[in-house]
């Protein structure tokens, strides 16, 4: 079995005629909750796009389970969820999963399962137009469950959410990994950080950190994981100062 | 392509008008309330059998026109379409779904407007009713197929919605509703030679003129058939799996 789920390597893409994303390299290791960090703007979103396959790039490679990234192998094994939620406003909840459901052909009860998982039983009949803003970004995650991908892609999957929400979602997370899932969540708050094996923390196209929280407190001699994204940051522009 | 996921498409789509009555209502009441008006605002039996016709190829074809527009830029926009990009879902899939979901209504459409125009408006027409049911489909599925491709050129609703008088209304002025095609500059003649509305509205005359089914009118169908498959390839090129 392959140790890595997604290998990018140089990864380089242009949005809007200059380059966002600067030659990115990483692995993310099977059954790991990796967080995406950085601020609004840093090239999260377009990263998650290219791991998914529906960003065009300019230059190096993402290989997801041992296919190019965007394979017709994949559809099935990988589940996204953007952060906007992208489900059909004037369904209900439960008309919304039916129909992604058919298209990925997940098993019949997969329906009642991702509602139960993202704790939207009480919402399954109504009109997604009338959700609340927490619960439509978890009747978007509902969606990329659905089918029981081995790698899901998380954009901001907790925006908006009550702590005791969030709490249970990151707790969804970890059970999911612990059945050999992997997740890429992405985050622009740094106390999600610590609840992640690994993070790659991102600015301005660039993946500043690769490390386990731990690591990375370590590495820079702090216990805040916002403090150790600060002296990250500090190192990197003294290293580019000549 | 796979005939479960397109099948799925076209009910979700079915399923989104049916919590969408006031839409539905549009579609069905508008045309009916006009072919009324027309009849009323004509006033001649004899030049309403002429018009009338026409304007049940042409109804379809506007509003399925509009519908599609809008309703795929919602899918472009909304990000569902970059949902179901990453998923097995074929863009033949969500093309023929569509297809099916507003064929069906289309064909709702025009049965509703069409018997109210041959009971209650008296409309006499000397062709059989099914051929008129299918080619009002046909155009139906034309103005579907256009308005998918227009969608791809618009980036916001207003745009979306300022298409229709671009692509529909130089058609109609010159697909001899307006003014006969034979009393048109040679010019326009040609350009309207090219604009598949031209062929729904010969169609239309076709049936209102002749009992059986001529060859005119079994080159009409075929002309119309053939723009609608080469707006949903062109518009099936708009929609790709990856975005800059």
């Amino acid at each position: 079995m392959l140790k890595s789920v997604v290998s990018v390597s140089d990864l380089r893409v242009d949005r809007g005629g200059r380059e966002v994303l600067h030659g990115l390299t990483f692995e993310v290791p099977r059954g790991s909750v990796v967080g995406l960090l950085g601020p609004s703007g840093c090239g999260k979103t377009t990263l998650m796009r290219c791991v998914v396959g529906v960003q065009v790039v300019r230059g190096g490679t993402v290989t997801v389970l041992g296919h190019p990234a965007g394979s017709p192998a994949l559809r099935r094994l990988v589940g996204y969820s953007t952060q906007d939620p992208a489900i059909y406003k004037d369904l209900t909840v439960v008309e919304n999963l039916r129909y992604f459901a058919a298209v990925l052909g997940a098993p019949a009860g997969d329906v009642a399962r991702v509602i139960d998982e993202v704790g939207l039983g009480a919402n399954r009949d109504q009109l997604v137009a009338t959700l609340s803003g927490g619960e439509l970004s978890r009747a978007s995650l509902a969606a990329a469950l659905l089918n029981a991908p081995e790698l899901l892609v998380l954009d901001e999957p907790t925006v908006g959410l009550d702590p005791v929400l969030r709490k249970e979602l990151w707790d969804l997370f970890h059970e999911l990994a612990e059945r050999g899932v992997t997740l890429v969540v992405s985050s622009h708050v740094m106390d999600e950080a610590a609840r992640c094996r690994r993070l790659l923390l991102m600015r301005d196209g660039d993946i500043l950190a690769d490390d386990t929280p731990d690591g990375l407190r370590a590495a820079t001699g702090t216990h805040d994981l916002e403090d150790a994204f600060l002296r990250v940051i500090a190192e990197r522009q003294e290293a580019h100062t000549p | 392509m796979n005939i479960r996921i397109t099948l799925a498409t076209t009910r979700r789509i079915l399923a989104q008008l049916r919590h969408d009555h006031r839409t539905v209502g549009l579609l069905i009441g508008v045309p009916s309330l006009l072919m009324i008006l027309l009849r009323y605002v004509i006033d001649n039996e004899l030049a309403f059998n002429r018009f009338g016709p026409m304007l049940l190829g042409v109804f379809p074809f506007i509003v399925m026109f509009i519908v599609t527009s809008v309703g795929t830029l919602r899918e472009r926009t909304g990000g569902t379409l970059e949902r179901l990009m990453t998923t097995p879902l074929g863009k033949l899939d969500l093309l023929l779904g569509y297809a099916l979901a507003f064929g069906l209504l289309a064909l709702v459409q025009v049965a509703v407007v069409a018997s109210i125009s041959m009971t209650w408006l008296g409309l006499d027409l000397a062709g059989p009713v099914w051929v008129l049911l299918v080619v009002a489909v046909l155009d139906a599925l034309l103005g579907m197929a256009l308005g998918l491709f227009a969608s791809a050129f618009a980036r916001t609703e207003f745009q979306a919605v300022q298409f229709m008088p671009a692509f529909v209304l130089p058609q109609a002025l010159l697909c001899g509703i307006v003014v006969a095609r034979d009393q048109m500059a040679t010019w326009l003649q040609w350009i309207s030679d090219v604009l598949p509305l031209t062929y729904a509205v010969e169609a239309m005359q076709q049936l209102t003129g002749n009992t059986d089914i001529t060859d005119t009118l079994v080159l009409d169908t075929v002309v119309i058939a053939g723009c609608t498959v080469l707006a949903l390839g062109l518009g099936a090129a708009t929609l790709r799996r990856r975005t800059p």
